[in-house]
């Protein structure tokens, strides 16, 4: 089992015909993807590498049974993008695009809470990565190769940092069941302990690899569920030790504004709810191999 | 995106927040004029600047002549302000607001932010005004009172009652009070703002609730859709080579050691800055190229990165997803043959495309070190940038 997408995952794309997003989606289906609609509103009829295009997300859904859904949308556009996936019946949404107003978020997340939970969409992003469960399916711009099937769960906020920890594994030859981006900005579909509880279900999964910065309160909330729920243990990495308080360091939401905002801050609050925190980067990789190896024995 | 108070005043005089009369200047003469326009007797001077702590710094002045306005603002004109918040570099004084002064009874801080705890708009007001908000929740915490916007309805004049009584404002003036937080809640909401802070907001000696200061920050992203806010935008309060950055699509800030980066993402960038210090060297800047980056892009990347003349070794490292490697590769290439730099260059490259990527570097002949890991690359450039210094050291003491 994985988390959140699996073999059996029917994808739309929505804002297929950009350009971006027609790269991703054949290296999408070039992994194995069931890729099964594009929708973009008066392009309906049209197909991009051999996947028809519907003109809203209710068509598509209901020509395809499409159960998941990767947003592309430029950021005026995207937050109405994700109502309409909400709306149309998808049940796991990605939202890649970077850029969106924080306030089209707040509606965005307030509209999402009008479906009861168990008909309630599931969101991750926006500006993230995607979403990858290793030879299954993929949902995101990663670079598929660099993941080896296996049971170390992965969540980062950053894309490129999550690609570090998964190369770093595969060269000790240890794989991964999900990895999960829950993207940059500071009002997200999805927080750090939503996906800990989402992998905490999940049988597949042993351990989990935390990949957090600067920033935001839900550090040091996923560390409060570790201390208080979680079984698997947890290894993790925060970013920005050098960055300096109150400047936005790229992501909107890295900027350091409260107590516990800072790295240091966030690596003792971790550490104290029994979180093994890797002191450096190039470490998150050994450091996960020691964790198991210590598990196993 | 910051702006200036007299800006924030504007927008929410425009939204019935009650503000004091006030005027631009440009100039000590100017300044003058405007005080004996507005009329009265004393006038408060107060330095334009995109940083909070003014008061403490000498950039808020009481005037009661021509005389005295004319002395202080041709101090003030042309000066650095520093501030707690604007780093030691300070920020330049441009403009000057020049107000009528108000003799008040109580000061209120009232502020409106983003709160990443409920992902809604949180209202956090104080009884204790006049002090920072950070001085507030750690002398005074149990003064403090928060309450958070349903979004789907907006701020209801309940909650705006609820916050009036709690702050212990006089039941006459409760009127005022709603009508105060719902236009900075509107200003909010329509504006796209990150941050709306009142400190202080006062009861004025005639029983009037009235801002004194304003202050507020809008959401980058949501700028398409407000031109004139957009406008707004004062480039004379922001650090050039950052300025300069954003226009060309990166995202930089500027630090103050000598290995000078360029990443593509957030996160790779700090965890970058980070092996840096590890290695034993100190990061120049923050910069993320984006992604998808062109060799264009990433030429001027490097330009930006070398035209800071602190930086005695460059970075590269980039884990290409949405990347290529290849096009990173020749803006390298490009940018060192465009005007070759006297400092050590280390690249590391992985993901898409990093075989072509490579290639290209191995057949420029030029003298780029390479490396495949994140910490071998960090430290080639710390040991490269200690040997450069050594042999420049040395090569000095020669002549």
């Amino acid at each position: 089992m994985t988390i959140f997408i699996d073999r059996n995952t029917r994808v739309i794309v929505q804002g297929i015909t950009g350009r971006i997003a027609q790269f991703h989606t054949q290296e999408m289906v070039e992994y194995g993807t069931l890729v099964v609609g594009g929708v973009v509103p008066g392009k309906g009829g049209e197909t991009v590498h051999g996947v028809p295009v519907f003109n809203t997300v209710k068509e598509a859904v209901a020509a395809t049974g499409a159960n998941a859904s990767i947003v592309f949308v430029p950021p005026p556009f995207a937050a109405d993008s994700i109502m309409e996936a909400a709306d149309g019946g998808i049940r796991y949404c990605v939202c890649v695009t970077d850029g969106i107003p924080a306030q089209d978020m707040i509606r965005v997340k307030r509209y999402m809470m009008r479906y009861p939970r168990e008909k309630r969409m599931v969101l991750t992003g926006p500006n993230c990565a995607g979403t990858i469960s290793p030879g299954k399916s993929l949902l995101g711009i990663m670079p598929g190769h660099i993941y080896l099937p296996g049971n170390v769960g992965i969540v980062g906020r950053s894309g490129t940092l999550g690609y570090e920890a998964a190369q770093q594994l595969k060269d000790l030859g240890i794989g991964v069941s999900t990895s999960v981006g829950i993207g940059g900005d500071p009002i997200n579909g999805s927080s750090f302990r939503d996906v800990l509880e989402a992998f905490e279900a999940d049988p597949d999964t042993e351990i989990v690899c935390l990949i957090g910065e600067i920033g935001g309160p839900q550090e040091a909330e996923a560390a409060e569920y570790i201390r208080n729920h979680m079984t698997k243990p947890v290894v993790a990495y925060i970013a920005g030790l050098t960055a300096p308080k109150g400047r936005t360091m790229g992501h909107a939401g890295a900027i350091i504004s409260a107590f516990g905002e800072s790295a240091s801050e966030k690596v003792e609050i971790l550490s104290e709810a029994g979180v093994t925190v890797a002191e450096n980067p190039s470490v998150i990789g050994e450091t996960v191999a020691r964790v198991l190896r210590r598990k196993a024995a | 995106m910051d702006i200036h108070e007299y800006q924030a005043k504007d927008i929410l005089k425009s939204f019935g927040v009650a503000v004091p009369d006030g005027a631009l200047a440009y100039s000590p003469e100017q300044a003058a004029y405007r005080a004996r326009e507005l009329g009265g007797d004393r006038w408060v001077v107060k330095a334009q600047v995109h940083a909070g702590g003014r008061g403490k710094a000498g950039g808020v002045k009481l005037c009661s002549s021509d005389h005295e306005i004319l002395d202080v603002t041709s101090d003030m004109f042309g000066m650095k302000l520093v501030t707690h918040q604007t780093g030691p570099a300070g920020k330049g004084v441009y403009r000057v607001y020049v107000e009528a002064a108000t003799a008040f009874e109580r000061e209120i801080y009232l502020g409106f932010v983003l709160d990443r705890t409920t992902q809604r708009v949180m209202i956090v007001a104080s009884g204790e005004g006049g002090m920072e908000i950070e001085d507030i929740s750690a002398t005074r915490p149990d003064s403090i009172v928060r309450s958070t916007v349903e979004p789907a309805v907006g701020l209801r004049d309940f909650q705006a009652r609820e916050i009036a009584f709690a702050l212990g404002i006089p039941a006459a003036l409760t009127q005022q009070m709603v009508r105060t937080l719902q236009g900075c809640y509107r200003a909010f909401t329509e504006l796209d703002a990150t941050m709306v802070e009142i400190n202080p907001l006062v009861i004025t000696s005639d029983s009037r609730i009235m801002a004194l200061d304003a202050k507020m920050t809008f959401d980058g992203n949501a700028m398409f859709r407000h031109p004139q806010i957009a406008e707004l935008r004062d480039k004379s309060q922001e650090d050039p080579r950052e300025s300069r950055a954003a226009d060309r699509g990166l995202s930089y800030i500027g630090l103050t050691g000598n290995i000078g980066c360029i990443v593509n993402g957030a996160g790779l960038a700090m965890a970058t800055m980070d092996t840096i210090k590890l290695a034993g060297g100190e990061p120049a800047n923050f910069l993320d190229i984006g992604g998808g980056a062109t060799p264009e892009r990433v030429a001027k990347a490097f330009k930006l990165v070398t035209s800071d003349k602190n930086v005695q070794a460059v970075l590269v490292n980039i884990f290409a997803g949405i990347n290529r490697c290849d096009w990173v590769a020749e803006g390298v290439v490009q940018a060192l043959r465009a005007e070759p730099v006297d400092v050590p260059v280390v690249v590391r490259l992985a993901g898409t495309n990093v075989e072509e990527g490579l290639k290209i570097l191995a057949k420029s002949g030029l003298p780029i070190i390479r490396a495949t890991t994140l910490m071998e690359a960090a430290q080639r450039a710390v040991t490269a940038w200690k040997n450069d210094m050594a042999q420049n050291t040395k090569v000095r003491a020669v002549k």
